[in-house]
């Protein structure tokens, strides 16, 4: 081990741990907000880099279906809700609104030479395609037993979770795919080479980041889930619907996964089912900051990285163990100093 | 999913004809088209539109089971097969874990099982359970030795092992510590990954930093590439060998410039064009067309596998009929006793010659030394 080699490690470290602290953010967000564990994160991850993969090898990512089915499931249930109460204006709107932005995605897709699009187009309409998945599946799923235990909604989450990954394996088939990086370009910091993609990967989860926290801090839509996290029946009172707060943080999960997506596409590669564990990573960084605290877990995710890292370097067939045995000092530190509140809902 | 729905279409229609039809040659055949090892499952359930349907005057009829993967439902797929639809041999499945898992069952109930896995466990040692499995792809001490032979004669020294932690990576590592050991090569570092792995930058500085003069890298499908990209963004400027594990066109789709140059030892499939004519040759040329007819791409190896154990049925059945009516445990029998002698008998990826000790059966027909240029596949010369 000399300095060399642990650069390069902790390079490589901090890349995971970045992408790790931008999942525990959200796993966080949509725990707090809805009590939903967000099992099917790491699918957004998968969905955002192979439908990137197939967009820039020029072939139809297919999702663009799952996309419109869904949203006609969702506009039906929307009208059938309607039908039984009385027809509103504005809703009707909203439903005419969203098949028709489903339906000019698939026009897009179908018609737009995808492969030569340039790469910001290309990233845009990945994200254009999979965030909207994110409020309708809580529509479809979550919503309509928003209220039921926790328990509950952690299986419809692993219910959700594994259909997904079914879903996946159909619209992408089994091989893996990655990317091309950002920019070919890479630097020198002293001996070692940097590869530029790494610095994408660091750069945007900051700024994510921290234009989370600007958003929570400063706009009203952020301290109304704030607000909801902390208090969800008080807020409700104070007139924040948690329909809108839970669509809300499930659209922003949804970005977020299929951004880290994108962004570790080129410098590995992915399959239709890797996402899982590399969210539950992410949940290991969100555990150690006990599930309430936002820079505790991202502080956490990034050990993880650095810890995988490292493991792989010396103990390669360990390395699984010993990130997950990570979580069992942590719980039992946890379990000794907080105090626990019986949560009856 | 659609192919569920399929599927138990597929078994009611099974079910309701199986009484009509008797006589009829039962087939099953368990794949693993969706999990993990989907990869390698997808070509083998599609070959099975493919297999002959009439051997020897009789109606052949397949029944198409999907494991998930999962060894547990592997088993219950075997037993479902064996003491509900009462086949006469069963093609499957295509995980080394799963076949493990299920030898005893196909042995217990005398049914012959013709397994399309990479892993050499499923016949050796050959045991009496064994004795009912039979082995459709090239055993890994095969394709090994010729790899060795391989980095023998070009000079190298030492060599670093770069395995997924898995049954396929872990019997390579084994297989490989005792050819280089004969053959004078020394293995300076042995590293281990596993398939879904976002980073490989510990195991490839750890290869790197020992300076081998070559790598070989063992990992089924796709999870064959990042530990070469990885090698190569580092710096690494050794040979790099593969397994036919990564003989898939998506390992040149994914590899791009960083997997140019491999030597991987596999199936003459690859590089059809370019081996001289043989029975093979026709036989994977054949197989190739019908399967880009049928389903509009090129299968895999992985889907000769499952078309072989159709041939080497196709070979015993006939003599298997003379010693009883297909469902009975004499005919099943008999099965196994002439599949075990099957002599010379052509397939996709070389030649079977079947020995009571040898259930794998293939020679150095079996494999050839290819390399990738100018991102192809060619034979390497």
């Amino acid at each position: 081990m000399n300095l060399q080699i642990a650069t390069l490690l902790g390079q490589d470290g901090l890349t995971n741990g970045a992408i790790y602290a931008l999942l525990a953010l959200s796993i966080l967000l949509v725990f707090t907000v809805t009590r939903i564990l967000l099992i099917p994160l790491g699918e957004f991850v998968t969905f955002g880099a192979l439908t990137m993969a197939a967009i820039q090898m020029g072939k139809l990512p297919q999702l663009e279906w799952l996309l419109l089915g869904l949203t006609c499931i969702d506009c039906s249930l929307d009208l059938y809700q309607q039908a039984r109460s009385r027809f509103n204006r504005r809703k009707l709107q909203g439903v005419a609104l969203k098949l028709g932005y489903a339906a000019t995605l698939v026009i897009l897709v179908h018609t737009l030479p995808l492969a030569e699009l340039p790469m910001g187009a290309q990233i845009l309409l990945t994200l254009a395609l999979i965030v909207p998945l994110g409020p309708i599946m809580y529509r479809l799923f979550f919503q309509p037993l928003a209220d039921a235990p926790s328990l509950v909604l952690l299986i419809v989450s692993i219910a959700v979770h594994v259909s997904m990954v079914g879903t996946g394996l159909l619209l992408f088939g089994p091989e893996g795919a990655r990317t091309k990086p950002f920019s070919d370009s890479g630097f020198h910091l002293g001996s070692v080479m940097l590869k530029s993609q790494t610095l994408w990967v660091i750069l945007v989860s900051i700024f994510l980041i921290v234009t989370l926290f600007i958003a929570f801090e400063r706009t009203l839509y952020g301290k109304a889930l704030r607000a909801t996290a902390v208090n969800r029946m008080g807020a409700r009172l104070l007139g924040i619907s948690p329909v809108f707060a839970g669509k809300v943080t499930f659209a922003l999960a949804a970005f977020i996964g299929s951004a880290s997506g994108i962004l570790i596409a080129p410098i590995t590669t992915l399959y239709y089912d890797s996402g899982f564990i590399i969210s539950l990573k992410g949940f290991v960084g969100a555990i150690i900051g006990g599930l309430v605290s936002y820079p505790l877990a991202a502080i956490g995710s990034v050990a993880v990285g650095m810890v995988e890292a490292f493991s792989m370097f010396w103990a390669s067939g360990y390395k699984e163990i010993i990130v997950f045995t990570l979580i069992i000092p942590f719980l039992i530190w946890r379990s000794m100093t907080s105090h626990h509140v019986e949560d009856d809902e | 999913m659609p192919s569920k729905k399929m599927l138990s279409a597929l078994f009611l229609s099974t079910s309701l004809i199986a009484p009509l039809a008797n006589a009829d040659i039962k087939i099953g055949v368990v794949s693993s088209s969706t999990g993990p090892i989907a990869l390698v499952g997808i070509p083998q359930k599609n070959t099975v539109a493919l297999l002959p349907t009439s051997i020897g005057g009789e109606k052949v009829s397949y029944i198409s089971l999907d494991d998930g993967s999962d060894p547990t439902a592997t088993v219950k797929a075997f037993k479902k097969l064996i003491d509900e639809e009462h086949v006469d041999a069963i093609i499957g499945p295509s995980g080394s874990g799963n076949a493990m898992a299920v030898i005893q069952f196909a042995a217990e109930s005398g049914t012959p099982m013709l397994a399309p896995v990479g892993t050499a466990a499923v016949v050796l040692p050959m045991t009496e359970q064994k004795k009912w499995v039979f082995k459709t792809t090239q055993n890994d001490d095969l394709i090994a030795a010729a790899i060795v032979e391989q980095m023998k004669a070009s000079g190298v020294k030492t060599i670093g092992l770069i395995g997924t932690a898995d049954p396929y990576g872990e019997n390579w590592a084994k297989v490989m510590t005792n050819l280089t050991e004969k053959a004078g090569i020394q293995i300076v570092a042995s590293e281990q990954f596993q398939r879904q792995d976002t980073s490989m930058t510990g195991q490839s500085l750890k290869i790197i930093m020992t300076n081998p003069d070559a790598v070989l890298i063992a990992a089924p499908g796709s999870s064959s590439v990042m530990p070469q990209t990885t090698l190569k963004d580092q710096g690494y400027g050794g040979t790099i060998y593969q397994t036919h594990g990564a003989a898939l066109d998506a390992f040149l789709r994914l590899g791009g410039k960083a997997v140019e140059g491999t030597i991987l030892a596999a199936s003459s499939m690859l590089v059809l064009d370019e081996v001289p004519d043989s029975v093979s040759k026709e036989i994977a040329t054949k197989y190739i067309a019908d399967y880009k007819k049928l389903y509009g791409e090129v299968p895999a190896t992985f889907g000769g596998n499952v078309y072989d154990a159709g041939l080497l049925l196709e070979n015993a059945i006939p003599n298997a009929l003379k010693s009883g009516k297909p469902g009975t445990a004499e005919f099943r029998s008999a099965l196994r006793d002439t599949l075990e002698i099957s002599k010379e008998v052509p397939s996709t990826q070389g030649v079977y010659n079947m020995t009571p000790a040898d259930h794998s059966g293939f020679d150095e027909r079996g494999r050839i030394m290819i390399t990738v240029k100018d991102g192809k596949w060619a034979l390497l010369k």
